[in-house]
């Protein structure tokens, strides 16, 4: 099916099924231990051994020698793949640091080999018994001192943008901040492991792994390993969590098919939770500047966002700037995303990747401007609200938009009016309180994505489709779609996800999941309404189907008497979406308590109201938000990955040092969706929202505690170190 | 061969003594609902109950669990209907999942010792991990499953999937890896 305009009243807009809060379907198997993730798939391949993957423990240079002798000999061992004794591994398109390199070491704990094992423990301890000598080189492991002469990520596009005269504009505004942010490194943490459990049958490959994108991973093993892809498997029907991390294959699926090899059996590997924040992927650190002038009455006429982050390839930053072209009005503009070279683990996609990190930035210095403003840093953000075409490229037109919305009745319903605007004066016993607002911004892509609907004799209908459910609520609203499209109940269709033999689907990343592959799957409905319209001969087009019949001109079929039938079907997006910019939209609002004698802050509310289109399944889609807000309190006030800047690693690699929200940490969270649709981005008019929860909540939080205590902290996280000897006077 | 008492079975693990119980339920009893997060007792995905105490399975070997009674999120009531699981499903405080064993595990110890608990014991008592944020979500289930326990309340949002409490612990293979087909997936 093409989209090749936006949508018009369509059979989707009856909104039955979709739209109507939908308890998530795998539920009742996650809450009894019987979701099958990656590791426990015992079931699938006979006889699985243990695989130990060993990290590098240098972060740049060359391994001079691997003893493997002991290791060999010890109890259980089956086979050992060592970085000495096997050439580097290929590489993919979605892959930047090597994933087993060879000799060369590109970053501290890098795979340097695989241990096979009878048992688990034998594996580990075989593994403590290889000496491995190493030749160290320095690297670039501090973003501060490399940013200097780092070059532009690219000449065009988001990296680098003029408009108007900033330089100008700017010097002449009355009002003005100039001010410079950081953000540090940030691990996914999700809570399962990589892992992959990979067997050989003769030359195919088949990986039961936790991946979010099984068609990449498809790609990108046979590109490392060098074969077919036809040749490789990859299935991941559930996965622990991923938020980016598990986008691509990492060394848990490369070693364990390795290892597999070596040992002539199948090989599981989940890895280890120390080696997985080096070895793995995190969110890259940001220096961003921000300049932003305006005139006396809160008029934006200059805005410049810049923008520093490194990584292994130089490629792929932390791009802070996103947002910020579509956010807010003015004339005069700049923006410049440049990238350094480091020697830290790869840099990638981690929620929200840019926007995240962007929002920090952007919207605590528009906060410093509205101070400076005496403006209720609310009405700012409506002052300047952008309409018709995007602010920073003004040939593109604006979708549908609702910002100013999200903030009026954020601010009514968090109770706005309370706040006081003069910072540090609010005392609650022995707290000190304050309130925060952000607005948020997130892209709303989609990509092609395919599905195939199978109906039996019965009338029940089955769908397959290589999309996978990270947490998010996959299952749930590709049922509700197909129930929907086909009028029959939601217990009617079963879904099946992540399995490479299955259509290829958008996969869950940036996003664009939700939106992409219900519209495939509507797509492939459509086709088989279509299919039993030819059998049953009518019109499918024209025809009403509810409760399991098609009824059109006072005639009625039951679908089922079609019979069997498989129909596949895909959603294709045309050009003139490029006109468009489509984005999903935000008003945040916080609450904190910061103890007035220990500097401790408490977040105590938090409220959310969204702008993002049709709303599939309410129920997760508020899971989705809230979560982001979550992540987004954690990421403000105390996510941080150490970097020792000496040897070049990320110190705090564990759960206890790595720390992110608990239980205590997240008080009530509010989430409203505004009822919009948004005819350009499928016909389903619905926008993601997985990311938009984690797009301006930590600004708000962080504008919270400024308002509580008056003092401002622009290096993330706010803790409390970093303001204690400023807190106002207690007494 | 360290014995104890897994989901009502009596049960003799064929392992060395030392392996942490956390790998001796998944990998030998095949009991996989308990899940590995971190193996150093930051995460909780791991919370089974030793003898009515939600403990990390990682930090415990077979060994220290000789004699004791065991009850894996597979065995928390006999058709999966505990209280805690219904109302987890009736709250949507499950994203992910994973981390929703060991959740259910310290949740279902906390109603059993006390089935009003305020939102501060519910955060002192479940310091579980869940990164994809369901929180305030477990408060509000949680709660609820106190007043179903209470029976002040019904709900019936979790009909019980695929296998019994009885099936879970039937056959023990430790170490023998399972035939294909017998797992309980697919």
């Amino acid at each position: 099916m093409e989209f090749n305009a936006p949508a018009g009243q369509n059979l989707f807009d009856r909104a039955k099924i979709v739209g109507k809060s939908t308890p998530r379907i795998d539920g009742p198997l996650k809450v009894t231990g019987t979701a099958p993730y990656a590791a426990e798939r015992h079931g699938v391949a006979a006889n699985q051994a243990y695989g130990w993957i060993v990290g590098s423990a240098i972060a740049k240079g060359r391994i001079r020698s691997m003893d493997l002798d002991a290791a060999r000999r010890a109890p259980g061992v089956i086979a050992i793949v060592a970085a000495t004794e096997h050439e580097p591994v290929g590489t993919s398109d979605y892959n930047y640091a090597p994933l087993f390199g060879g000799n060369e070491v590109s970053h501290y704990h890098q795979a340097i080999a695989v241990v096979v094992a009878e048992t688990f423990e034998q594996a580990r301890s075989a593994a403590g018994l290889i000496g491995t000598e190493y030749d160290r080189v320095d690297g670039s492991f501090d973003l501060a001192s490399s940013k200097d002469g780092a070059p532009l990520a690219s000449e065009g596009g988001s990296d680098f943008a003029k408009l108007g005269k900033f330089e100008e504009a700017f010097a002449a505004a009355p009002v003005k901040v100039d001010e410079t942010y950081t953000t540090p490194d940030e691990s996914h943490a999700m809570m399962e492991p990589f892992a992959t459990i990979a067997a050989w049958d003769g030359p195919d490959l088949t990986l039961w792994t936790s991946n979010q994108m099984i068609h990449w991973g498809k790609q990108a093993m046979a590109s490392i390993l060098g074969m077919p892809e036809e040749n490789v498997r990859v299935d991941s029907p559930f996965i622990g969590g991923g938020f980016g991390g598990k986008l691509f294959v990492r060394a848990d699926a490369v070693m364990a098919a390795l290892g597999a090899k070596a040992a002539n059996r199948p090989v599981k590997i989940a890895m280890q939770r120390p080696l997985m924040f080096n070895n793995g992927t995190h969110r890259h650190a940001t220096i961003q500047r921000l300049r932003i002038g305006a005139e006396r009455d809160g008029r934006i006429t200059a805005i410049a966002h810049q923008n520093w982050s490194g990584n292994i390839t130089q490629k792929e930053g932390e791009n802070g700037t996103l947002q910020t072209p579509k956010l807010y009005a003015g004339a005069n503009r700049l923006i410049e995303n440049r990238i350094a070279q480091l020697d830290l683990p790869e840099g990638n996609a981690m929620r929200a990747p840019g926007e995240a990190a962007g929002h920090l930035a952007l919207e605590v210095a528009m906060d410093e401007l509205a101070e400076k403003l005496a403006m209720d840093p609310v009405e700012l953000r409506i002052l300047n609200d952008a309409s018709g075409t995007v602010p920073g490229d003004p040939d593109t037109k604006i979708s549908d938009r609702h910002l100013v919305r999200c903030l009026r009745e954020g601010a009514e319903r968090f109770g706005w009016s309370k706040r006081n605007a003069v910072p540090g004066q609010q005392r609650d016993g022995r707290w000190l309180t304050g309130m925060g607002v952000a607005a948020g911004y997130r892209a709303g892509p989609t990509t092609k994505s395919a599905a195939r609907v199978r109906m039996s004799a019965d009338g029940h209908v089955t769908v397959e489709t290589d999309m996978t459910d990270i947490g998010t609520g996959s299952y749930t609203i590709i049922a509700q779609t197909a129930a929907e499209t086909m009028g029959l109940p939601l217990e009617s269709v079963t879904v099946k996800l992540g399995d490479s033999s299955f259509p290829v689907s958008s996969g869950s990343g940036g996003q664009w999941g939700a939106a992409s592959s219900t519209a495939g799957v509507y797509a492939a409905c459509v086709n088989l309404r279509r299919m039993i319209g030819e059998k049953l001969n009518f019109d499918a087009d024209a025809a009403n189907f509810a409760d399991g019949r098609a009824t059109l001109d006072n005639q009625s079929w039951r679908i089922a008497d079609a019979g069997e039938l498989t129909a596949d079907g895909e959603m294709n997006y045309g050009d003139f979406k490029d006109g468009y910019d489509v984005g999903t939209y935000a008003g945040h609002f916080a609450e904190v308590r910061v103890d007035a004698y220990t500097g401790e802050t408490h977040v105590t509310r938090m409220l959310a109201v969204c702008d993002a289109g049709r709303i599939l399944n309410p129920l997760s889609a508020r899971s989705q938000v809230i979560g982001g807000m979550v992540m987004a309190a954690g990421a403000t006030l105390m996510e941080d990955l150490h970097v020792d800047k000496r040897f070049g690693f990320f110190v705090n690699h564990d759960l206890a040092g790595y720390e992110v929200p608990v239980h205590a940490d997240i008080p009530h969270q509010e989430c409203i969706f505004l009822d919009t649709l948004d005819p350009v981005i499928s016909p389903m008019k619905a926008k993601g929202v997985g990311e938009l929860g984690i797009c301006g909540p930590g600004a708000a939080v962080a504008n919270a505690i400024y308002n509580a205590i008056g003092v401002r902290v622009r290096e993330y996280p706010v803790t409390l170190d970093k303001y204690l000897d400023r807190l106002p006077p207690a007494a | 061969m360290p014995r104890m008492t897994v989901n009502e079975r009596p049960l003799e693990f064929a392992m060395n003594p030392e392996t942490p119980l956390l790998w001796a339920l998944r990998d030998a009893a095949n009991l996989t609902g308990t899940k590995y997060g971190c193996g150093t007792g930051d995460c909780g995905a791991c919370m089974v109950l030793i003898d009515g105490e939600a403990l990390r399975s990682c930090l415990i070997t077979i060994a220290e669990a000789e004699g004791r009674f065991i009850t894996t999120i597979e065995g928390l009531s006999r058709d999966r209907s505990h209280p805690v699981q219904q109302a987890l499903v009736a709250q949507q405080a499950i994203q992910c999942g994973f981390c929703t064993p060991g959740i259910a595990i310290a949740a279902a110890a906390l109603i059993q010792r006390n089935s009003d608990p305020s939102k501060e014991q519910i955060e002192a008592a479940v310091p579980n991990l869940c990164r994809c944020g369901v929180y305030p979500r477990l408060v509000a289930a949680i709660q609820q499953a106190g007043r179903v326990s209470r029976r002040q309340e019904r709900i019936s949002a979790a009909p019980a999937p695929g296998i019994s409490g009885e099936d879970a612990a039937r056959t023990v293979p430790a170490m023998v890896a399972p035939d294909v087909g017998t797992g309980p997936e697919d």
